[in-house]
């Protein structure tokens, strides 16, 4: 009996820890008004950052130094890239590209 | 070939105060001149009196797009393509300006191609808009179709009724702030390309964003266009069409006139009204009004171009 609570109790604090690594840091980025907000965001390493198009117009998500890309969004969809490095990212609306935003990763 | 009239301010002016619809434009010595269809029809003007159909422009087709501001943008590209088929007599070729379809999903690339097929000229030179290169690939579906004239480099140009075309790619890169951006390896291939040219022999230049700065916060315009047009002073006649901005602006300088398109989707607000470039909604009765092609004459003696809109209704 001991043993089982034991067993439960590890097996408990296994699926705790299994489930906080399964829940990375999220961020999210809501494109509107051709405009990226928040415009700059800070996040730690490992987050995964998503962005959702709330416009009438398609917009991208596309790094100047080639990290991650999207393609065209046409509203209501979304763009998510999981950030490992630090450093400070600028991006782009490659159709719109006036629009400018970053994300810092510390 | 000759150029015989010199451009006139007067000429210059004329040609801005009639910018809509139903205007034939007269391009001579590089600057258009504007006449007025229906004075045109009464002097039961002929084809053979304004040349031979060079081609028209297409722009702005945008396939895919289904809002509010058109929920069938294929059934107005087909009402453009019917104007163009009853031309009395047909172009030698088609200029398409970009923004073919709305999200470079190859699917609208597949439509738009199987409603450009309607056109009874099969020979269409397309540049991209930065709708065609918004996909993954960065403009991978683009250029696996249309890559071939360019080596996929996006410029190129061509030689047709002793007129030279010069396709330009300006949406593949920006300059910070959003201006559309040649670059240097587009701008050397220019200066090749035009070195040793006669100057007498006229030149069109088609791109998808203006060539020349409308608009600056709305990125309408190319950071480092006048480089291109430093190469093309000494032309005599010189046309830029570009699309884009769904409206028709125009600019002369010099030799050199600037116009942009209709488009055959939806119209766009004016410069700066609004928050952004973004479809216009209008009237459904207005609609057709504000969608349409181009079509361009040309006769070699004198060196005469002639640029006709002509919208839906």
């Amino acid at each position: 009996m001991k043993a089982k609570t034991i067993a439960a109790a590890l097996c408990l604090s296994t699926l705790a820890f299994a489930c906080a690594k399964a829940t990375p840091e999220k961020s999210d980025v809501t494109i509107k008004n051709f405009s990226f907000g928040p415009n700059a965001i800070t996040v730690a390493a490992g987050t995964t950052v998503t962005w959702h198009n709330s416009d009438g117009e398609p917009h991208t998500v596309v790094s100047a130094d080639g990290l991650f890309r999207s393609a065209a969004l046409d509203t209501g969809e979304a763009f998510s890239f999981k950030f490992t490095k630090a450093g400070t990212f600028k991006y782009v609306c490659t159709i719109h590209p006036r629009m400018v935003a970053t994300v810092t990763v510390k | 070939m000759t150029i015989t009239d010199k451009p006139s301010r007067r000429g210059a002016l004329k040609c801005l105060a009639y910018g809509g619809a139903g205007t034939l434009f007269t391009l001579s010595g590089g600057v258009l001149l504007a006449t007025d269809l229906a004075q045109a029809a009464t002097k039961k003007m002929k084809h053979a009196d304004v040349g031979m159909p060079l081609f028209v422009q297409i722009s702005d087709t945008h396939i895919g797009f289904n809002k509010e501001a058109n929920p069938d943008v294929a059934g107005t590209l087909k009402e453009s393509i019917a104007l163009v088929n009853a031309l009395p007599r047909q172009p030698s070729l088609i200029l398409h300006t970009g923004d073919i379809t709305q999200l470079s999903k190859p699917e609208q690339f597949d439509a738009a191609a199987q409603l450009l097929s309607g056109l009874k000229v099969s020979d269409i030179h397309y540049v991209p808009g930065e709708h065609d290169v918004s996909d993954a690939g960065g403009g991978k579906e683009f250029f696996s179709r249309f890559g071939k004239p360019s080596n996929n480099l996006g410029y190129y140009s061509f030689d047709s009724e002793g007129v030279h075309f010069i396709a330009l790619i300006n949406v593949l890169d920006f300059k910070p702030g959003g201006l559309g951006i040649l670059g240097a390896d587009q701008l050397a291939w220019l200066k090749k390309d035009l070195a040793g040219r006669s100057a007498s022999q006229p030149i069109v230049v088609f791109a998808h964003m203006p060539l020349w700065t409308i608009y600056e916060p709305w990125g309408w315009g190319t950071g480092d266009a006048e480089e291109a047009f430093a190469l093309m002073r000494r032309f005599g006649s010189v046309t830029v069409l570009n699309g884009h901005i769904h409206q028709i602006v125009s600019k002369v300088e010099g030799n050199i006139t600037f116009q942009t398109a209709r488009a055959t989707c939806f119209p766009q607000p004016k410069a700066g009204v609004g928050p952004g470039p973004g479809p216009l909604t209008v009237d459904k009765a207005e609609l057709p009004h504000m969608l349409g092609i181009r079509s361009i004459t040309y006769a070699p003696h004198p060196a005469t171009m002639t640029i006709k809109d002509t919208t839906l209704a």
